[in-house]
């Protein structure tokens, strides 16, 4: 007979859960409340959306148990805190552009706001553990969540990208599982410290698998990361939904990914392991310097900014390949300062999406921007103030992530890095001068276009917070530098 | 006086930045008063300086990033102090002198702005935030060119920004380097100047960081083979873009070899005399002739602007207190000269809508006082005797002269090239007689030129009479300069180097 397994209920540490627990519970209450009502107005889920995000946060902030919980299966530690409260706050505030004037098709359905809540949870699983299975849990949460919110949107290209994104993440997917499952064979274990201790002490035995897996594991994270070759999905996927979204796509998930990425690599940078740091130096390289030069052929603002990202990807992933403490810490600083810009320029396409399919050929072809300093001074200074801060002009935020990095790359011997860093730096200068060359220094040949037509005092809220942090962002480095590597710090990376 | 440099750094931008409120057609007035209050304020600065001190002065402190070591850090001595006053006079004198009349009020708004960056540039003592503010500039010339200028101002404000950018970037790479290095050394994170001028730096890192911090001044200056972007942003830029271009922007590039590369890498400045010095020759004798050969008045001016600037590179890099003293005022002069004349074209081009020679000729007789400016401007420009543009020509190559007599006398030309392209310009366009019946009517200089243009003739006249009110101050300066060059020298050849170079007019042993 079985003995039957004794679990003290203590010991399992539930409360590690009672953050992701906070948003699947709200997102099945927003179900719930569908079901009792089919006509309330989407306001009322965005701010329930909002109030769970938040409930969420307090309980993230509030967590002060063990790093330990559920079956040794979930890891609260420092960096687990920091990337769960990060995502959350980026979350509300990409969560309040979804109060457009227009009326969008996947607004009207409040499953939309249940699968954001359960993309978040999902994050917030990925970043908490440190078992392979655990995070493939949160990693398919999450995906599956994100799919089905890009197909919702009803424009023409949308079903394109939902399927291009379903059918590549599926094969991410197999990757992962694939790279998992080597590990397993090796080691004996799913715990990625564990697999870290036997892998060191056994001094890498069986390289060539080892290698195997780490070419699995690159493939589904590089997926997520959009690394070079596995970033062809993003331009299309961004292009197909809505302005809104791709900038929830283009930071979240990526933070979320990125945490991943430290804690696998983590095994392979400490331990200088040449072959895998060759690899990793090499994506790092190409996916800075690709996507920038594609970028610099785009005609459409938001598929440059698709292409911007995955180069910034490929900056932030620089931190990783670096490996230092002070390199981490500029991950987070960069993603943060990555997120007050993107976020702004992002919801200033989305205020200025509209309905009209025929005057351009795409929603923010550059030449809709033509002259706009003439007609609408204000917004046109805005957007530019985010574009400089994407080219990494002092002192608008991004300037100080992309200075943050190089110096950590500096300091770590890495001077190659730093200045194919900084060259990637001048590239894309030329990609994000081209819409302020069309907003400020060019006239305008189309009559009749309407700006800002999607505006409402909500977004522009948010466009206004976030351009006055990219301004001021020099007062808030510090503060920032000194909460990030506390937490960095106290779980040792 | 605590916070003078402060609020002359960011009163600028305060005044811009209110200035939305202001109606486009009272623009000029605000702008006009912000800048000469500004000026005013820098004249102050001058009046309570201390030209007896060479250090810095008015320091103000505030840490922006504690734990990297980044600070908000301002001071001035006498290598800075008059090219702020330069900049606040000519970015007054460009505004009253101002024509445009397309978006006024976005243009000096914009101006008002690039004030700000341009006087923070000479003030700033953090090379983070240095960075910063130098960066920053692009922006607003940017804007500049790129709205105002001629009919390739987009092809031409784009490469303007990318070229000077991508050189900077290549210089921030080697700030942080040296920050690093500086917190090895002493443990603690630093970007001040002063605390950089503590450090002793081996020689191959001297070399390496030399040429990092090289890319990000020579495309400013900017020197040969980097000056292909200049005669293009110049060409097309309105004027008043052209004027503080020439006048000031030029002028961060040489300020930054003289505050950064000469004391913080005293034996690769030493290492690199000969070929920064061959370079500067080759820009100054190059682009004489290409200045020769043009036929567009203001590309005649851009190029001597280059030519000019070898001139300064040259003085800086005889490393002693005349040659680099002299290359500071040749900085000054050149500034309110080069300015002076890109606003005469811009006279005549308002009137003409053309700045080809060949379109003009006989200009003497329709418009006297203009030409008599603009001989006056030339004459300085090439390096007459009694104007402003001699002394510091006469001072650079006299230093450069204990370097190398020979490569001196090559660098001499300068004067009898610069005589050649400009005189030549001049008898075209201004003698002989005027045929073409669309100059016979032209208006002479009035009013609002005249009130910006005659200022710049006396001081021209005085400076070139009297230059000791200035040179006293920088001097003293200079000479601090090279005593930390001389101590911060690692190899003894370079000790003895700087020795020698600044042996001019002590009795031979």
């Amino acid at each position: 007979m079985i003995p039957a397994i004794e679990v003290d209920f203590a010991s399992l540490n539930i409360q590690t859960l009672a953050p992701m627990l906070v948003a699947i519970v709200g997102a099945l209450a927003i179900l719930c409340i569908d079901l009792a009502n089919k006509s309330l107005d989407k306001s009322l889920y965005i701010i329930l959306t909002v109030l769970f995000l938040l409930v969420d946060l307090g309980m993230v902030f509030g967590y002060n148990g063990a790093v330990r919980g559920f079956f040794d299966i979930m890891m609260v530690d420092g960096i687990s805190v920091l990337a769960q409260v990060t995502v959350l706050v980026l979350s509300v505030a990409f969560v309040l552009l979804a109060f457009s004037k227009q009326k969008l098709q996947e607004y009207r359905y409040p499953e939309y706001f249940a699968l954001y809540l359960f993309a978040v949870a999902g994050f917030q699983f990925m970043v908490s553990s440190d078992s392979l299975i655990m995070i493939f849990v949160g990693l398919e949460t999450s995906s599956m969540a994100i799919y089905t919110m890009v197909a919702m949107h009803n424009r023409m290209k949308t079903i394109e990208a939902a399927i291009k994104y379903f059918t590549m993440g599926a094969l991410a997917t197999g990757f992962f599982a694939f790279g998992a499952m080597i590990f397993y064979a090796i080691t004996g274990t799913v715990e990625l410290g564990k697999v870290s201790e036997i892998l060191v002490s056994s001094e890498f035995n069986n390289y060539g698998l080892v290698l195997l897996g780490v070419t699995f594991m690159i493939g589904a994270l590089g997926f997520k990361l959009s690394l070079v070759p596995f970033h062809s999905w993003v331009p299309d996927v961004y292009e197909g939904s809505t302005a809104a979204l791709a900038g929830f796509m283009s930071i979240v998930p990526k933070l979320a990914g990125f945490v991943v990425a430290i804690r696998f690599f983590e095994i392979f940078v400490a331990s200088d392991n040449a072959w895998v740091t060759a690899i990793l130096y090499g994506t790092v390289v190409l996916t800075m310097t690709i996507p920038n030069v594609i970028a610099l052929l785009q005609t459409d603002i938001k598929r440059m900014l698709a292409y911007s990202s995955i180069s910034n990807s490929g900056f932030a992933m620089g931190a990783i390949l670096i490996g230092t403490t002070q390199a981490t810490t500029g991950l987070f600083l960069y993603w943060i300062l990555f997120f007050i810009t993107n976020l702004g320029g992002l919801a200033m396409l989305w205020m200025n999406r509209n309905k009209d399919y025929h005057t351009f050929n795409s929603d923010h072809d550059l030449e809709k921007y033509a002259g706009l300093i003439k007609t609408s001074p204000i917004t046109a200074c805005i957007m530019g103030l985010f574009l400089l801060s994407l080219a990494g002009i002092p002192p608008f935020a991004m300037f100080w992530g992309k200075m943050y990095l190089l110096g950590a790359a500096v300091n770590a011997g890495y001077i190659v890095l730093a200045i194919i860093m900084a060259l990637n730096a001048a590239i894309s200068a030329f990609y994000y001068l081209r819409p302020i060359v069309y907003m400020f220094l060019k006239d305008n040949e189309h009559e009749g276009i309407k700006h800002m037509a999607n505006a409402t005092p909500i977004i522009k809220v948010v466009v206004g917070a976030c351009a006055i942090v990219a301004t001021i962002s020099i007062f808030m480095i510090e503060p920032l530098i000194s909460i990030i590597s506390y937490y960095i710090q106290i779980s040792g990376f | 006086m605590e916070h003078i440099l402060s609020i002359l750094i960011f009163f600028p931008a305060l005044a811009a930045t209110i200035g939305f409120v202001v109606h486009k057609d009272s623009i000029r007035a605000y702008a006009i008063t912000v800048t000469a209050i500004e000026f005013v304020l820098s004249l102050v600065l001058w009046y309570s300086f201390d030209g007896n001190n060479p250090g810095m002065q008015f320091t103000e402190f505030l840490p922006l990033i504690a734990s990297y070591g980044i600070s908000y850090s301002v001071g001035v001595d006498g290598i800075s102090l008059f090219l702020v006053i330069m900049t606040t006079l000519m970015t007054m004198i460009s505004f009253i002198g101002l024509t445009e009349k397309r978006d006024l009020k976005h243009l000096m708004i914009t101006v008002l702005y690039l004030e700000m960056t341009m006087i923070a540039v000479f003030l700033v003592l953090d090379a983070v935030v240095f960075y910063t503010f130098w960066e920053l500039s692009l922006v607003p010339m940017f804007y500049i060119v790129g709205a105002w200028g001629g009919k390739l101002r987009i092809y031409s404000t784009i490469k303007f920004f990318l070229y000077t950018f991508t050189g900077s970037l290549i210089m921030l790479v080697g700030m942080l380097y040296l920050g690093y290095v500086y917190f090895q050394t002493t443990g603690t994170w630093s970007f001040n100047l002063q605390d950089w001028y503590m450090l002793q730096l081996p020689f191959d890192m001297q070399l390496w960081l030399f040429a990092a911090f090289f890319f990000g001044f020579a495309i400013k200056v900017p020197m040969f083979p980097f000056h292909t972007w200049l005669p293009y942003a110049h060409g097309q830029a309105p004027t008043i873009g052209s004027v503080i271009l020439a006048a000031v922007l030029l002028k961060m590039g040489t300020y930054g070899f003289i505050r950064f590369s000469l004391p913080l890498f005293p034996d690769a400045s030493v290492y690199f005399t000969y070929p920064m010095a061959t370079l500067a020759l080759i820009a100054i004798v190059y682009t004489a002739m290409v200045a020769y050969a043009q036929e567009d008045m203001k590309q005649v001016i851009a190029y001597s602007s280059v030519s000019h600037m070898g001139v300064i590179i040259l003085g800086t890099f005889a490393l002693n207190v005349e040659g680099i003293g002299g290359s500071i005022f040749l900085m000054l002069s050149h500034g309110i000269v080069s300015g002076a004349l890109f606003m005469l074209v811009g006279v005549i081009y308002d009137r003409r809508h053309t700045k080809m020679i060949k379109d003009f000729g006989g200009l003497a007789l329709v418009m006297p006082k203009y030409a008599t400016i603009f001989g006056i401007m030339l004459m300085a420009s090439v390096g007459l005797p009694l104007t402003i543009g001699f002394v510091g020509e006469f001072l650079s190559l006299l230093g450069f002269f204990k370097v190398s007599p020979i490569l001196t006398i090559i660098a001499g030309l300068t004067i009898i090239f610069g005589a050649v392209y400009m005189l030549v310009m001049y008898k075209k366009s201004f003698f002989g007689p005027c045929n073409n019946p669309e100059n016979k009517n032209l208006e002479d200089v009035k009013g609002r030129e005249l009130v910006a243009l005659i200022p710049l003739v006396g001081l021209v006249v005085l400076l070139g009479v009297y230059p000791k009110m200035i040179l006293g101050p920088i001097d003293k300066s200079v000479t601090n300069l090279i005593e930390v060059m001389h101590t911060k020298a690692v190899s003894p050849t370079t000790k003895a180097r700087i020795l020698e170079l600044n042996s001019i007019g002590e009795v031979k042993k």
